[in-house]
């Protein structure tokens, strides 16, 4: 593709990449960087790749793949920064750049498109995909392959995914998940729930949870039925277009349901919805109406501390907790005191932070499926910092985490004395719902 | 100088067993650059936490006449780490495995890859202070802090990185390992070599190992803060105090444009129709304390300070110093260019270099900001601009130049503390005149006769001159 210097610095938003100063401040808290060890792999070593595109003086753009396709996006570089650099959209934009130039093998490219356009974004497929696990579970096929070592053999490492996956919920109770549900006690606010798609296919029990809680601490909850998957996960690989799709459904979606909030249990996609308003902001049909959609989003622990926070939360006098903190949450949404809050608010609880609390543990949307070894390695120090707290519970607020963690304790064969839960699960539990 | 051939690759591989050997083109453009200005790409980056393994590329490198780059996290002002020639780059932030604090001996052991911040935290769990305290700290490695003599606004009671470096292994410009000073604070055999390389800004040579002198732990600190109608007002507050018999631990100016920058970047409640603030911290025994706060609040009231703060817990402290803290970011956010300066005049004359500094503000028509390490002399005037305006830099570069100019007449420096590099090269002449530049020539000749060592450094090239357009 022949382009002009001043197009492919649109392109690739250079003028963003000039407030960096090279400062290095954002080097300490790149995951990718602390453990690939080079300067290729750090926020300061992309941005200044994505800078010399920009400047003529790299013309080879498959220079860039290997460190952008190695960014875990984070955006753990965004908070340390003293100069506000937008690394976020740098990346986007850099990485959709790239899709459009790249010649995927065929079979690649079809897949892409299946998973990107087809799967995550419908539900009725997720759905099946939710009840395609709940009949391996059930069927006992699931033990035969921990067991048996076959997944082992997967390709990419799919078999150590298997041991981590959730309990599924029958087809008949995922049925069961009410449209509306009233608030208990007097009304707070009404609020629009955000199901999710991996959320949905994968977690049904917490969603629904979530719905049970929101309405415990006085949210009247709307479940509405044309919303669909997020985008995060397109937005992460660079397909824009149908990030924008998505986006524009869920928006048409929600704004008829006339919500206090829009609520959602999963940090990745939180910080996605949240930035609907940045994703369109260029559109003039949609610009508005994105912004006034992100300005109500919120994360499930937001809401319920809105509320007054959940009365009666009780668990065993001195259990150890400590908490993986989603990245999205922290870094996109600022969401950071409000599951403190609340883990605080069960009785007997001993709250432990993990040393470097903020860092990434290497899930990062479909990151650990990709990048497998890379994910790993991360995993492994974090699972080091863990383990060093003595927790017998870790708690997350995304799906992806919750993986990682729950793959982090079989891979450190933990699974007898610790365990993984969304934070909802959490509450729920010490709230005595089940 | 001679190119690097793929046979040089092939033997530098052949060396570094115990590490990484980077080319690819990717790698190559992740290390050519730094904290300053310029991209220079080297041929190949080192990785290796093996003395041994850098010594005998050392060695290759003097044979061969390629040309060496030591690195820490490249996070210099002036270009020190930057291939400017090509050749070898060595990232030295690899090796970071010892740091030992020998609480008996008051002194820590350490590699020069710990990053400095590490060093604090180590020595204060044992009740010891590790004082040079860079603003960079938490990123920047104690090998670049030695290379570089890094400073900050402990500098004014406790001196600088020099001040506390008594040992060192090097590895010299022809590739032989060997160790200077000790673990002794007293130690006069010979030529002191360990200071002769801190602050040679890796032209002599590569710092392997150090040995650090440590000092207990001051029991208390308290901070002022007093706000100024005029710039020069404050200078005279400063050098009041500095002639009184106090000696703080910091003493920091921040003027009208950075407090602006500040409060716009983070509204911390400063005021924003003051002309100047400094910000004191006093360290010491409790009951000194008290009384020393006492008569500092009471000069800066002399002579004429507006409006005096004394927080009273290490919370609203803490609030004070972020203030100063979020100057140098802050600053950056008003336009994409900054220039950050380092020229050091002596105490007396901060009031006028105070004043200079206005005029060639107004006389180039500038975005200057005027803040720093008051105390010491050390000011930092930071012009913000935007290299993509040519006929703005030109009037940034000749505003800078006369920035050094007005140091040097007062009897200042060029740099308090960020070094020489590659931008301020060309006015090394005019600080030391040519003879005195002409003899730190001749030690470097005679540590690198073939100019291997960080070539392109200090000394200016032939009509060298600043560019920034
Ligand atoms: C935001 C910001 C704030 C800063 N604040 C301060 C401040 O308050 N005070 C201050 O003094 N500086 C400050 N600096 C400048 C910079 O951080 C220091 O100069 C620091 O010491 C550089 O350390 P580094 O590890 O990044 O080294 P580099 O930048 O990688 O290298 C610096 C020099 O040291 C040489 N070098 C590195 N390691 C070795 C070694 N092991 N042996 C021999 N030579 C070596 C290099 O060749 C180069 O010449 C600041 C910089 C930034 C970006
Ligand atoms: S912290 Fe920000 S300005 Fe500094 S190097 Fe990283 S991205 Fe650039
Ligand atoms: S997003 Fe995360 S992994 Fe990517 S550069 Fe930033 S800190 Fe590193």
């Amino acid at each position: 593709m022949k382009q002009s210097l001043e197009q492919l610095r649109e392109e690739f938003r250079y003028e963003k990449t000039n407030s960096c100063v090279q400062c290095g401040y954002c080097l300490p808290v790149c995951p990718t960087y602390i453990t690939m060890g080079k300067e290729t792999h750090s926020p300061r070593g992309r941005i200044n790749l994505v800078k010399m595109v920009g400047e003529g003086k790299i013309t080879d753009l498959s220079v860039l793949e290997e460190p952008l396709d190695l960014c875990l996006g984070c955006r753990a570089c965004e908070t340390a920064c003293p100069t506000g650099v937008e690394y976020g959209s740098i990346l986007e934009a850099a990485r959709a750049a790239l899709v459009r130039r790249k010649k995927f093998s065929a079979p690649v490219r079809l897949l892409r498109k299946a998973m990107f356009q087809k799967v995550f974004p419908n539900r009725k497929i997720m759905k099946f995909t939710g009840n395609a696990f709940w009949l391996y579970e059930k069927s006992g096929l699931q033990k035969a392959g921990r067991t048996s070592g076959a997944m082992k053999r997967l390709p990419n490492h799919l078999g150590d995914f298997e041991a981590i996956m959730p309990q599924a919920v029958s087809p008949a109770e995922r049925k069961k998940t009410p449209n509306r549900v009233k608030a208990k006690g007097e009304k707070k606010y009404t609020v629009a729930f955000f199901t999710g798609c991996i959320m949905d296919a994968m977690f049904q029990r917490i969603n629904r949870l979530s719905v049970q809680l929101l309405a415990e601490a006085g949210c009247e909850v709307i479940v509405v039925p044309k919303q669909t998957c997020c985008g995060a996960l397109h937005s992460h690989s660079g397909e824009m277009e149908e990030t924008k799709r998505l986006a524009k459904q869920n928006i048409t979606a929600f704004e008829q349901a006339g919500v206090d909030f829009i609520v959602n249990n999963a940090g990745g996609c939180g910080a996605m919805l949240y930035e609907y308003g940045h994703l369109l902001e260029d559109d003039k049909e949609w610009a508005d109406r994105a912004a006034a959609f992100s300005a109500k989003s919120r994360d499930i622990s937001q809401v319920l501390v809105s509320c007054g926070g959940l009365s009666n939360l009780h668990t065993y006098p001195g259990e150890l907790v400590t908490y993986q903190r989603s990245c999205h949450m922290t870094n996109v949404q600022k969401v950071t005191s409000e599951p403190l809050d609340l883990l605080n608010s069960v009785s007997g609880i001993r709250f432990i932070e993990m040393e470097q609390a903020d860092m990434c543990c290497g899930s990062a949307g479909i990151y650990n499926i990709i990048n497998y070894d890379a994910s790993m390695d991360i995993l492994d120090r974090k699972m080091k910092d863990t383990k060093a707290t003595g927790a017998s519970v870790i708690i997350t607020t995304n799906p992806g985490c919750l993986l990682q963690m729950k793959l982090g304790i079989e891979r450190e064969k933990l699974s007898e004395s610790v365990r993984a839960m969304h934070l909802i699960e959490y509450l729920a539990e010490a709230a005595g719902i089940s | 100088m001679k190119m690097m051939t793929s046979n040089h690759i092939d033997e530098i591989k052949k060396i570094v067993k115990s590490g990484r050997v980077l080319t690819d083109e990717s790698d190559r453009f992740s290390y050519s650059f730094d904290g300053s200005f310029g991209t220079f790409l080297p041929d190949a980056v080192i990785q290796t936490k093996s003395t041994e393994e850098l010594a005998q590329l050392v060695k290759l490198a003097n044979r061969e006449q390629i040309p060496v780059y030591p690195r820490g996290q490249s996070t210099s002002l002036s270009g020190g780490p930057l291939p400017v020639k090509g050749g070898m780059v060595f990232d030295l932030s690899v090796m970071d495995d010892l740091l030992e604090i020998h609480g008996e001996d008051l002194v820590a052991v350490v590699s020069p890859g710990i990053l400095t911040a590490n060093i604090h935290k180590a020595a204060e769990q044992k009740g010891l202070m590790y004082p040079p305290d860079p603003s960079s700290s938490h990123v920047s490695t104690i090998g670049g802090n030695m290379a570089e003599n890094s400073g900050g606004p402990r500098g004014l009671k406790y001196g600088v990185t020099k001040d506390y470096v008594i040992g060192l292994e090097v590895i010299t410009p022809e590739g032989e390992i060997i160790k200077t000073g000790g673990s002794t604070v007293k130690n006069v055999t010979g030529y002191d070599l360990t200071k002769l390389i801190v602050g040679s800004e890796g032209t002599l040579g590569i710092i392997t190992k150090a040995v650090l002198r440590l000092i207990p732990k001051p029991q208390g600190s308290e901070t002022i803060m007093a706000v100024f109608n005029s710039l020069i007002d404050a200078g005279s507050a400063i050098s009041k105090i500095l002639s009184s018999g106090i000696l703080p631990s910091k003493m920091e100016l921040m003027d009208k444009a950075s407090i602006a920058a500040v409060e716009n970047y983070e509204p911390l409640g400063l005021p924003l129709n003051a002309e100047a603030i400094i910000l004191i911290e006093l360290d010491g025994h409790p009951l000194a304390l008290k009384d020393e706060v006492k008569q500092a609040a009471d000069l800066c009231d002399s002579v004429g300070a507006r409006e005096i703060r004394i927080p009273q817990n290490a919370e609203e402290r803490a609030e004070i110093w972020k203030a100063r803290k979020l100057v140098s970011p802050a600053i950056a956010r008003i336009k994409p260019t900054k220039i950050s300066e380092d020229a050091t005049v002596p105490r007396s004359k901060i009031p006028q270099m105070c004043m200079r500094l206005q005029e060639i503000r107004d006389k180039y028509d500038v975005h200057l900001v005027v803040f720093g390490h008051a105390g010491d002399g050390n000011l930092h005037p930071n012009i913000i601009c935007d290299k993509s305006d040519k006929e703005e830099m030109r009037r940034v570069e000749q505003a800078v130049a006369e920035i050094f100019t007005a140091a040097i007449e007062l009897g200042g420096t060029l740099s308090g503390e960020h070094g020489i590099g590659l931008m301020k090269a060309p006015f090394m002449e005019m600080e030391l005149g040519a003879i005195g530049l002409d003899m730190m020539k001749r030690i470097k000749e005679s540590w690198d006769p073939n100019n291997i060592m960080n070539p392109g450094k200090i000394f200016p090239e032939p009509g060298q001159k600043l560019e920034l357009s």
